[in-house]
C-alpha cells in the first residue's frame, strides 16, 4: 500500500455538487484539495448528471426567477412535502443561504437559463441550469481544475479510519492499488446508498429488488456503511427516500429524466389486478409525483398501469419511449397482461362516476371530480371513452435513500461522545439531517450547494 | 434521403424531447421542443438548423456510455450532408465532393488547367493590366455561366428543402429575423452568449464562431469588391485596374485578408476538435473546401501584391482557375450550408411566428 503524509490538507470524497462545491470553496481559502470520485471521468458529477435546476429563495427577481420567493413561503412548500419532519433550523439555514448561491454558482461557471417549456409552474422557485446538472458539473470541473483542486476519477473509498473524534487516514483503491492517504480533514458528499440493491432490499424488503434506480449506479453507500459501522451519528430512516413513479421500461440505472410520466392526473392507474389503488388527480402532478414511486412500491409487484385516451394523449409531456396503444381496452388489456374483463370493469365504473367535465382544466385544479367512487378522482376526471387507448407501466424509480450522516449547522458529522474534529459531510449523504420525508423539487441541489460550501469553509478553516 | 440517418436522428430527438434541458442553448431545441412526434421533414429542418456548436453533447447525460447513446451534433450533421446530397442538382455531382477532399482538389487543377487553356487559345492583345492576360469580353464568357448556373442549381435545390420542411409563404419579416441571427452567428454562441464547445472539450469558446465570422465576412467582402468593380465597369465605364484607394480594392483586399486568415484559423480548429461529433465521413470534404475557400483569398491577395511583376499571368491563371473551382463547386460543397441554414432560419422565424 501506498502512502502519502499529508500530501492534501483536505479529502473530498465524491464528484458530484456538493463535492465540488465544498472542493472549491475549501481551494478558495487556500487549502491544497483532492478530490475522490469514484465513478469514471464520463460518469462523473453523482446524481448531479441528472439535475436540472435548484430551488431559490429570493427577495426579488434574482437571475432567471421571476418575482419573489420568500423564506417562509418555501419552508411552508417543505413542511407540507414532509409532513413536518423537517429540522426546522437547518431548513431555515439552507432557504436562507440558497439566496446568495445564485450568484455564487454564476461567479463559478454556473449559467442558468429561463424555466424548461412544461414546467411553467416552476419559474418562480427554481432556478434552470442551462444544459442542465451536468453541465454544472463540467463547469464546476473546470473551475476548481483552474483553483488546483486535484482530481482523482475511479478511485473508490473503501476506509476511514475513525480514532476517537479524528479521522485518521482515508484508504482508496485506484487502477489496481490500494493507496492510504493522511489528510488534515475529509469532507464526505458521496450521496446514499440506493444503487446497494442489497442495502435497499435489506431496508425495503423483497419489494426493492423492483425498484429502479432513477440516477447514478455508483453510488453504493460503502463510505456511509463504513461511517455508520464506525458509530458515527446517522439520521434518518433506511425506508425513506426520494422515489418517484417512472416508465415501467426505463433502464435499472441512471434512466435520469426523460424516464418520468406526467400522464397520471389525467388518467386512471390501476394495479396488475386492474383495480385503482389512489387518487389520480389529487393535486397537480409537480407536487404528487414523488409520493407515487411510494404508492406504487405497495402495489402487488411493484407496478402501475396508466390507461389514457385519445383526448389526453397531448396534455403531457412527451415520454421517451412510446406509449402502447390500443383501440379497444381488451387489445391494450392484452398488451399490458392485465385481466380484460377486471380492467374494462374498472374502466366502465369509473367513467359512470365521472359528472360534468365542461370545466375540465389540465393546469389547474379544476374540480371536475368522481362522485360515489372510492378511491375518488377529485381533478381532471374525464371518462375514458375515446379510442385509440394508450398505457404506461409505472415502476418505483429511487433518486436518493435520506438514511445519511447527521450533521449541524456547520455541516460537522459527530459521534455519540461529541463533534469529530475533521469530519464533515455534505449533499444527499447528509439530506436526512434536514428530509425526514417527501421531497421538494430542486432542493436536494440547493442543500447540496449550501452545506457543501459550508463544509469546505469549515474544513478549510480547520485545515489551516 | 437515407432513412437510417433520419430515424437516428429521429430516436435521438424524442430522447431530447422527453429531457429538454438544453433549451437554452440554440434555435434547434425550442423548435424540437415544440413537436410531440417528428415527420422527416421536421428532422430535416433541425438538421439545417443545428451549428455543431456541441453545447448539447457536453451537457448531456445521456451520451455513450449510457445506453441511449446520444450524439445528436453527429446525428444531425449526417442528416444535414446528406440532405445536402439529396437536394442537390445535378444529382450525378451530388456525393462527389461532400466526403472526398481529393475531388476538390482533383477540381482545383482542372480549374487551373481551364484558365491556363483559355488565356493561351484566346487573343487577348490590346487588353490593358490583367485584361492583357485574358481579355474582359473572355472572363465574362467564362465566369458569368460558372456564377449564374451554381446560382440556378442551389436555387432548384432550395425548393425542393422548402417543400419538405413545409415552408410557407416567405414574409419579409421572415427574413430579417433570419439574418439577423445568421449575421451575429447567434446559434454559434449559445444562449448564455458564451460561445461553442469545439476546440477543448465543454470549454465555451469564441474561436469557432469569430473565425466563422471572418470566413464569412471575408467572402462577402470579396463578392462586394466583384460586384461594385462590375458597376464601375458596365454603368461608369470606369475600367480596371484600378487604384488601392478605390472600393473594388479596399473591399477586395480586407476581404481577401479575412478570408485567408479565417480558412487558416477554421483548418486550424478543425484540427483541434472531436471528429466524432460531427459528420466523420465529411472531414475530408470540409478541409478540401475550406482550403479551397482559403486559396482563393490567398491567391487573390497574392496577385494583388505581385500584380505589376512578370509573375502576374500565371498568377491570374491560379487565381481565376480557384475561383472557378469554387463557383462551379458552390453546390455540391459545404459552401451550399450558408444557403440553407438561412433558408432553416427563415423556416424557424415562421415557425415562431406561428
Amino acid at each position: 500500500m501506498a502512502t502519502q503524509m499529508e500530501a492534501y490538507d483536505i479529502a473530498v470524497i465524491g464528484g458530484g455538487n456538493a463535492a465540488l462545491c465544498a472542493a472549491m470553496t475549501a481551494a478558495e481559502a487556500g487549502a491544497r484539495v483532492l478530490i475522490l470520485e469514484t465513478a469514471p471521468k464520463p460518469y462523473r458529477g453523482g446524481n448531479s448528471r441528472h439535475t436540472r435546476n435548484f430551488r431559490c429563495m429570493h427577495k426579488t427577481p434574482l437571475g432567471p426567477l421571476v418575482e419573489e420567493y420568500s423564506e417562509d413561503e418555501y419552508l411552508s412548500d417543505l413542511l407540507k412535502v414532509t409532513g413536518g419532519k423537517t429540522d426546522e433550523h437547518l431548513a431555515r439555514l439552507a432557504i436562507r443561504t440558497s439566496e446568495e448561491c445564485l450568484p455564487w454558482m454564476e461567479e463559478h461557471g454556473v449559467r442558468f437559463q429561463p424555466s424548461l417549456s412544461g414546467t411553467l409552474s416552476l419559474a418562480r422557485t427554481n432556478a434552470f441550469f442551462m444544459g442542465g446538472g451536468k453541465s454544472l458539473v463540467n463547469a464546476y470541473y473546470r473551475t476548481a481544475a483552474g483553483l488546483g483542486v486535484e482530481v482523482l476519477y475511479e478511485a473508490a473509498v473503501t476506509h476511514l479510519e475513525l480514532d476517537g473524534d479524528r479521522i485518521e487516514w482515508v484508504d482508496y483503491t485506484h487502477q489496481g492499488q490500494t493507496h492510504r492517504i493522511m489528510p488534515k480533514a475529509v469532507i464526505v458528499a458521496s450521496g446514499g446508498f440506493q444503487a446497494d440493491t442489497d442495502w435497499l432490499t435489506r431496508a425495503w424488503g423483497e419489494p426493492a429488488k423492483n425498484f429502479l434506480i432513477r440516477g447514478t449506479p455508483y453510488n453504493r453507500g460503502v463510505v456511509l456503511a463504513d461511517l455508520l459501522d464506525q458509530g458515527v451519528d446517522s439520521v434518518g430512516d433506511p425506508t425513506q427516500c426520494h422515489a418517484v413513479a417512472i416508465d415501467g421500461r426505463a433502464p435499472k440505472f441512471d434512466g435520469g429524466i426523460v424516464t418520468r410520466l406526467d400522464c397520471v392526473p389525467f388518467s386512471i392507474v390501476v394495479n396488475k389486478d386492474a383495480e385503482r389503488f389512489y387518487d389520480e388527480g389529487e393535486d397537480v402532478w409537480p407536487k404528487r409525483y414523488a409520493i407515487w414511486g411510494r404508492l406504487v412500491a405497495a402495489q402487488p409487484d411493484q407496478v402501475g398501469y396508466v390507461i389514457i385516451d385519445a383526448k389526453s394523449l397531448n396534455l403531457f409531456m412527451p415520454s421517451v419511449f412510446p406509449p402502447l396503444k390500443a383501440d379497444t381496452l381488451e387489445e391494450l388489456a392484452a398488451m399490458m397482461d392485465l385481466p380484460a374483463d377486471k380492467l374494462t370493469a374498472t374502466v366502465a365504473e369509473f367513467n359512470a362516476a365521472c359528472g360534468d367535465t365542461s370545466a375540465f382544466h389540465p393546469t389547474e385544479l379544476d374540480g371536475v371530480a368522481t362522485s360515489g367512487l372510492t378511491p375518488p378522482k377529485t381533478n381532471w376526471a374525464r371518462p375514458i371513452t375515446e379510442p385509440p387507448f394508450y398505457g404506461y407501466s409505472l415502476r418505483t424509480g429511487v433518486t436518493f435513500t435520506y438514511l445519511g450522516l447527521k450533521v449541524d449547522d456547520r455541516a460537522q458529522c459527530s459521534t455519540p461522545t461529541g463533534k469529530i474534529k475533521n469530519l464533515w459531510a455534505a449533499g444527499e449523504t447528509m439530506a436526512g439531517s434536514i428530509l425526514g420525508q417527501g421531497y421538494l423539487a430542486g432542493f436536494g441541489m440547493t442543500i447540496g450547494t449550501v452545506f457543501g460550501r459550508i463544509a469546505g469553509r469549515e474544513a478549510a478553516a480547520y485545515a489551516n | 434521403m437515407q432513412t437510417d440517418l433520419i430515424q437516428e436522428a429521429r430516436r435521438q430527438a424524442e430522447i431530447c424531447n422527453a429531457c429538454r434541458y438544453c433549451e437554452g442553448y440554440c434555435s434547434v431545441f425550442p423548435s424540437l421542443h415544440a413537436e410531440r412526434e417528428f415527420s422527416d421533414g421536421d428532422i430535416t429542418q433541425l438538421a439545417n438548423l443545428c451549428h455543431n456548436c456541441r453545447g448539447c453533447y457536453y451537457a448531456c447525460q445521456y451520451t455513450a456510455p449510457h445506453e441511449f447513446d446520444l450524439n445528436l451534433p453527429k446525428a444531425l450533421a449526417e442528416v444535414r450532408r446528406d440532405s445536402w446530397e439529396s437536394f442537390a442538382w445535378p444529382q450525378p455531382l451530388a456525393r462527389r465532393f461532400h466526403t472526398h477532399g481529393g475531388a476538390i482538389a482533383l477540381a482545383l487543377v482542372a480549374g487551373f488547367a481551364l484558365l491556363i487553356w483559355a488565356i493561351r487559345a484566346i487573343d487577348s492583345s490590346g487588353g490593358e493590366g490583367f485584361y492583357a492576360v485574358l481579355s474582359h469580353n473572355a472572363m465574362v464568357a467564362i465566369f458569368a455561366p460558372a456564377f449564374l448556373l451554381p446560382l440556378f442549381s442551389i436555387a432548384f435545390s432550395l425548393r425542393r428543402y422548402w417543400a419538405e420542411v413545409g415552408g410557407q409563404p416567405i414574409q419579409l419579416a421572415d427574413v430579417t429575423a433570419a439574418f439577423k441571427r445568421a449575421g451575429k452567428m447567434q446559434d454559434l454562441a449559445a444562449g448564455h452568449g458564451e460561445g461553442c464547445n469545439f476546440e477543448d472539450e465543454d470549454r465555451f469558446s469564441q474561436g469557432r464562431r469569430h473565425i466563422h465570422q471572418a470566413i464569412m465576412y471575408g467572402f462577402l467582402l470579396c463578392f462586394a469588391s466583384t460586384s461594385v468593380a462590375t458597376v464601375m465597369h458596365y454603368i461608369f465605364g470606369l475600367h480596371a485596374p484600378y487604384g488601392f484607394w478605390s472600393l473594388p480594392k479596399l473591399l477586395g483586399v480586407s476581404g481577401g485578408i479575412l478570408l485567408t486568415v479565417g480558412c487558416g484559423g477554421m483548418v486550424m480548429l478543425k484540427q483541434k476538435s472531436d471528429r466524432e461529433l460531427g459528420d466523420p465521413s465529411a472531414w475530408g470534404g470540409d478541409i478540401g473546401f475550406i482550403l479551397l475557400l482559403g486559396f482563393v483569398g490567398l491567391s487573390g491577395l497574392v496577385l494583388y501584391v505581385l500584380g505589376s511583376t512578370a509573375l502576374m499571368p500565371a498568377l491570374l491563371a491560379i487565381h481565376l482557375g480557384s475561383v472557378l473551382t469554387f463557383f462551379l463547386l458552390t453546390p455540391f460543397t459545404k459552401m451550399a450550408h450558408g444557403f440553407y441554414r438561412l433558408a432553416a432560419l427563415i423556416r424557424d422565424a415562421q415557425r415562431k411566428r406561428g
